[in-house]
């Protein structure tokens, strides 16, 4: 018995400053299986993984590999034990190839053969069915890409232990499929893996076993045929939780049908977007959906000017205006939280009250700096008012968890009274019951007579919030769904047909 | 090109009127566009060649071509390009040309085109003391006179016909036997250096660590005013003096901005100098405004480090014409020094380099 | 509260490090911090020490803000003052008359000058994309030769007393008066981050710049604005450094500064990759080279050596200052705590904000 778990875990404890992540956890991963490691926001998941990888070290605890007391000290000593990561955020470096990132920090040797490198990946790549070439630059592959290179390349360092932080968060149905064969192959050969998700459906359809964490705290581990979807989110909020699927779809109400507050026509950017036409009138809440690479990001990203825009023509309230900057769209009462936190959204080493006030800052000017006190009031309200957890208004925005990133950025644009939100991704890796939270928001927002365009890979949830969508395919729209053609269904015979 | 993608930019920046709060005109960029020409020219004309006769060359002039350092390097080197281009006139018989550049390769191969020009002297004061073997051995072999002047190279001593330079072994010992000749009852002395290992700072340095360690002078502090013969260096090395409770009485600078700045921290401390004053102060390199401080008594003493070695040059180049013989070998020049006792307006003038601020103006 | 305990916290180093310069110079005198009055002004190392820092305090101002926005650091700030410096002088001597007008006059254009190569460099970082070591390397390179023709071939001497009034002290005014327009400018540099957003934006530009853009700032603008700034800097350290020395030598003036002043940043804890800065701990950590300096002299280091210790000691600085070592005293001061019990609250030089927000540490008391 003691042989079949690959990876054993008891009593780990980890403190940050101010935040103890960790409290007397154990986890096990047997040989040759999926187990979904699942928890809210914050509840301990990414620190927990960042032990197991030797990114951490532990206050506490103990740790056993086949069998074998070890203690991590960094990535490499784990890598060498056989545990493979992906992360959350894609950790490879962009300015380098394809190739290079399969091999880097791996060689134990000084010398490289480029010549060997390259079939080696040639080989990689067309195993696992990826879309790119050896000496391509990692930063001019999407996102789903990037995110499988770094699949493949931990499978290609005979792991033991594989842990997949997120890893199908960026990758559309298909991907996802693709992905799961392998992690069926991996386990055939005995494969340990630990999977992070926060898509209940995908937890289900490959996990074996679920362990549960909530505040840094082991809730329990579960055979996953034996838990219902129902309790497991009930035991990852900590509450009796109206059932998520529960939750009812928005009935149109009669402000969709009200003044315009935005009409584009014949816009089109840098960034690959054919002209489209586009309206969204006040108090609406309306979607781009499409698969992955569909373009429905780059029509938004159009509308604020986040590219360079090369066409088209948009008014506001009636009167024709100029958005050539984010800047222009700002001051006509847009805001943007753009798909890419990391890199669009959050700044980094900033305090989580300099990020939520950076935008409405902008707006007043440069010569008119809001005071400590000032900024300080914005900020405690709407951590207050958005739930944001964070130990002080000070704390450097990277110390949060991405769900709580999120909600101060969307802090942030709620700040600047706003007309028009943009909202593009705004779920994406973040736990259940925030995800909850901000379509509960963006319905509030719709209430008081903020238009709000919402762009979301789960169609549910899209169609939960949304009262119409866009269907995007190839760069253009293909279709607009409204009422009671506003189903899963229908927006499947869209972008077939 | 590289203007008219600027100037693209600049349209689009100037056209997003964001956040409002500072606008660039175009002329600014314009200005740095002008800038980027200027800064261009500039880094260009590092080496220059002036000719310094016209371009109509009557047959019986003397062909010279002279490789020389840019006179940017310091005001000893204006002084001396600029005695090598009054000297060698059209006015004196000469057809002269004058590359400036302190690349040594940028230096060979101007001596190889005056070479190749059929020049009769080649004048030489090397950026670098090697690399020079090749194109003396080329300039012998084509009959060309080879002087060098100010620097030494490294070669052998037939590769050359002669060298006039400097003694700065010379110029501390005249520097500290003038020191000496002062009888004070007690030498106290801080020594300010130059750039450590510079030719000048080994040969300025000498003589005073040989008297130290004979006991004839204290060396109370020893400091340098680093490779920049920095005098606020210099200042700090003689206020870490007076705060640390030395006693001194004598400053030893190895130029002229040292000494400046020494005599700066001792103004500020309140302690008298020159003549008369608690310190000597100790110059060198006969500056102007050096050389009007000893005259107003403010400093005692500066030295010279003779920028001008063209007329000597062209007084064996003569001579060669009426049958003389060229010296041979290394060949010092005279230098003197300036005291309060014997400076005057006419060495100031004559033999004094850099601007002269004017008669009784002393430059704090 | 908060803000003074992280305030605080970031300058430790650079302060600790000035602390243990300062101890290691009264162990070698006790008399180090003794001040007199000589001529009606202050005498004195402390008095020294700023005298002798201001330029360098002046340009490490510069420097931060450049570093912060454009994440590398202007090489040119030193040639950059030498010309200015040339300009302030050919435009005072050519007014004929030295008076406080002419004084000003000429400082002024210096300044325009300053802010056209600050504009030249912007041109090139900011709207050509050209790394800010390599752009700055023009004027670097190029500078000091057209000082040298802006001095007419010679260097100029300015032997007067207004402007040696200004590069030492004026009459009845205690204080050196380069190390009141040091504070001067210090003053009005605050002043300048208060009334304005400059930090914030620089800030967010220099960390992520796509971010900044999509939040309506325009990058371009805030690294053209940074060395406009560093172009007023380089006018203000060039006049004072050319009153100190009474005469323009294009050659030798400010020499090597701009690697002092990137190293004052770098002590004062502000990452030279850009984002965030501390302007007071650049200043602070200008004072700490300038200190260093003199401690080297007041030791009677051989001039021969004299290179080698400040290297050495600059190496020990900067692996105090290292990330590694940071969070190894983060850690240490952790460890003490525990040891105590929580009994005595020991403010962390280190860690974050958390650590020692009160109600942080009462949350967690529940927890356990």
């Amino acid at each position: 018995m003691q042989t079949e778990n690959v990876l054993e875990m008891q009593g780990i404890c980890k403190s940050f400053p101010g935040v103890r992540a960790l409290h007397n956890v154990s986890f096990t991963l047997r040989k040759g299986e999926v187990h979904g490691l699942m928890g809210e926001n914050g509840a301990g998941k990414s620190t927990l993984i960042k032990v197991m990888t030797g990114v951490y070290e532990k206050d506490a605890g103990h740790m056993m590999v086949e069998g074998k007391p070890i203690h991590f000290r960094s990535p490499e000593e784990a890598q060498d034990f056989g545990v493979g990561t992906v992360y959350q955020e894609i950790t490879l470096c962009p300015n380098l190839t394809v190739a290079e990132n399969m091999f880097i920090g791996r060689g134990r040797y000084a010398f490289v053969n480029w010549k060997r490198m390259k079939e080696k990946t040639t080989q990689l790549l067309g195993s696992f069915g990826i879309p790119a070439r050896p000496t391509q630059q990692l930063s001019s592959c999407s996102l789903a890409v990037q995110q499988m290179i770094a699949i493949a390349r931990a499978m290609d360092m005979d792991c033991k232990i594989l842990i997949l932080d997120e890893p199908t968060s960026s990758l559309d149905e298909d991907e996802v499929r693709k992905l799961f064969s392998l992690m069926r192959e991996l386990k055939s050969r005995g494969v340990g893996i630990v999977f992070v998700t926060h898509f209940l459906d995908q937890v289900y359809e490959i996990s074996d076993r679920i362990t549960v964490l909530r505040n840094g705290e082991l809730i329990g581990e579960y055979d996953a045929s034996s838990l219902s979807q129902f309790e497991l989110v009930s035991k990852m909020m900590g509450k009796a939780l109206e059932d998520v699927s529960q939750m009812k779809r928005r009935e149109p109400s009669a402000r969709d049908g009200g003044e315009p507050v935005l009409e584009a026509t014949g816009l089109s950017s840098a960034a690959g977007v054919r002209p489209f036409d586009f309206t969204i009138r006040k108090g609406e809440i309306n979607g781009f959906t499409g698969l992955l690479g569909s373009g429905r990001s780059e029509s938004v990203r159009a509308i604020f000017a986040a590219d360079k825009v090369t066409g088209g023509e948009i008014k506001m309230n009636g009167k024709k205006v100029k958005i050539s900057e984010p800047i222009h769209a700002m001051k006509l009462g847009i805001g943007y939280l753009p798909e890419d936190r990391k890199g669009d959204g959050i700044i980094a080493d900033l305090s989580v009250r300099d990020n939520i006030v950076l935008a409405l800052q902008v707006l007043k000017g440069f010569f008119k700096p809001l005071s400590r006190k000032q900024a300080e009031a914005f900020a405690e309200e709407y951590i207050e008012y958005l739930k944001i957890k964070a130990p002080s208004t000070s704390t450097p925005i990277t110390s949060l968890s991405g769900g709580n990133q999120q909600k101060v950025i969307l802090a942030r644009w709620l700040l600047t009274h706003l007309q028009y939100l943009i909202l593009d991704e705004p779920t994406r890796g973040i736990d259940v019951g925030t995800k909850v939270e901000i379509q509960r928001l963006v319905l509030k927002f719709a209430e008081d007579g903020v238009s709000v365009t919402f762009i979301s890979s789960e169609i549910e949830e899209m169609l939960r919030t949304c009262s119409r969508l866009i269907v995007m395919k190839d760069r253009a729209i293909v279709g607009e769904l409204t009422g009671e053609n506003l189903t899963e269904t229908d927006i499947m015979h869209v972008i077939a047909g | 090109m590289t203007f008219r993608s600027m100037s693209d930019r600049v349209e689009s920046s100037t056209r997003s009127r964001g956040t409002g709060w500072i606008r660039l005109p175009k002329t600014v960029y314009l200005v740095a566009a002008l800038l980027l020409a200027m800064a261009g020219i500039a880094s260009a004309g590092g080496s220059s060649e002036k000719a310094a006769a016209t371009s109509s060359t009557p047959s019986s002039l003397i062909k010279v071509g002279i490789v020389n350092l840019p006179p940017a390097e310091s005001g000893y080197r204006q002084a001396n390009v600029d005695d090598m281009n009054n000297v060698f006139s059209q006015a004196n018989g000469y057809d002269a040309k004058q590359t400036n550049t302190g690349d040594n390769s940028e230096q060979i191969a101007a001596a190889e085109g005056y070479i190749r020009d059929g020049v009769n002297y080649l004048l030489i004061s090397a950026a670098n003391a090697t690399g020079w073997d090749n194109v003396l051995q080329s300039a012998k072999a084509a009959g060309v006179t080879v002087f060098l002047f100010d620097r030494l190279i490294q070669t052998d001593p037939s590769n050359f016909q002669a060298a006039v330079v400097s003694d700065m072994r010379a110029e501390g010992d005249r520097a500290l036997n003038w020191l000496l000749s002062q009888n004070l009852p007690v030498y106290n002395v801080i020594l300010i250096r130059g750039q450590l290992g510079s030719a000048a700072e080994v040969g300025r340095s000498a003589p005073f660590l040989k008297a130290a360690a004979d006991n004839k002078i204290n060396i109370v502090a020893d400091g340098t005013g680093g490779d920049s013969w920095s005098p606020a260096e210099a200042r700090k090395v003689v206020e870490a003096a007076i705060t640390a409770g030395k006693d001194f009485n004598v400053i030893y600078a190895e130029n002229d901005g040292l000494a400046q700045g020494a005599v700066q921290a001792l103004d500020a401390a309140g302690i008298s100098h020159g003549k008369g004053g608690k310190v000597i102060i100790m110059g060198c390199d006969f500056n102007r405004f050096g050389l009007r401080n000893v005259q107003a008594g403010y400093w005692n003493f500066t030295n010279q480090c003779r920028p001008r070695q063209a007329a000597e040059i062209s007084s064996w180049i003569k001579a060669h014409q009426s049958g003389a013989a060229f010296p041979s070998g290394i060949i010092y020049q005279k230098e003197i020094y300036a005291d309060t006792s014997n400076v005057t307006d006419a060495m100031i003038q004559d033999q004094g380099i850099n601007a002269d601020p004017g008669k009784g103006v002393i430059t704090k | 509260m908060a803000r003074m305990k992280s305030y605080g916290s970031q300058l430790f180093l650079p302060l600790s490090v000035l602390a243990i310069l300062i101890l290691v110079n009264l162990i070698k005198g006790s008399s180090y911090f003794s001040i007199s009055i000589i001529n009606g002004a202050l005498y004195g190392n402390i008095p020294n020490i700023l005298f002798g820092a201001s330029e360098l305090v002046i340009l490490a101002i510069g420097m931060t803000l450049v570093t912060s926005s454009a994440g590398s650091q202007d090489l040119s700030v030193g040639v950059a003052a030498t010309i200015t410096s040339a300009v302030f002088v050919w435009v005072l001597l050519s007014a004929g008359k030295i008076t406080w007008i002419t004084i000003l006059a000429a400082f002024l254009a210096s300044c325009v000058v300053g802010i056209l190569i600050g504009t030249f460099n912007g041109a090139l970082v900011a709207a050509l994309n050209v790394q800010p070591i390599v752009a700055t390397l023009i004027v670097y390179t190029a500078g000091r030769s057209i000082a040298f023709l802006i001095d007419g071939k010679l260097s100029p001497i300015l032997a007067n007393n207004l402007t040696y009034e200004i590069g030492s002290e004026i009459p009845g005014v205690p204080i050196q008066t380069p190390i009141i327009l040091t504070a001067v400018f210090v003053v009005l540099f605050a002043v300048l981050l208060r009334t304005t957003n400059l930090k914030l934006y620089s800030q967010s530009v220099g960390i992520n710049q796509r971010a900044a853009r999509l939040n309506g700032i325009n990058p371009v603008r805030i690294k053209f604005l940074a060395f406009m700034i560093m172009g007023v800097c380089t006018a203000v350290a060039g006049f004072i450094a050319v009153t100190k020395a009474g005469r323009h030598d294009s050659v030798n003036l400010l020499k090597d500064i701009e690697m002092d002043a990137i190293l004052a940043v770098a002590i004062g804890g502000s990452s030279l990759y850009g984002g965030k800065f501390s302007i007071t701990g650049s200043i602070i950590g200008a004072y700490t080279i300038e200190v260093l300096n003199r401690t080297l002299l007041r030791l009677d280091v051989d001039p021969d050596a004299i290179k080698a210790f400040k290297a050495v000691f600059i190496i020990i600085l900067m692996v105090i200052a290292s990330p590694a070592v940071r969070e190894l005293a983060g850690n240490g001061t952790k460890w003490v705590r525990d040891r105590l019990g929580g009994a005595v609250q020991i403010p962390t030089a280190i860690g974050e904000d958390a650590a020692v927000d009160p109600k942080s540490d009462i949350s967690a008391k529940k927890e356990v």
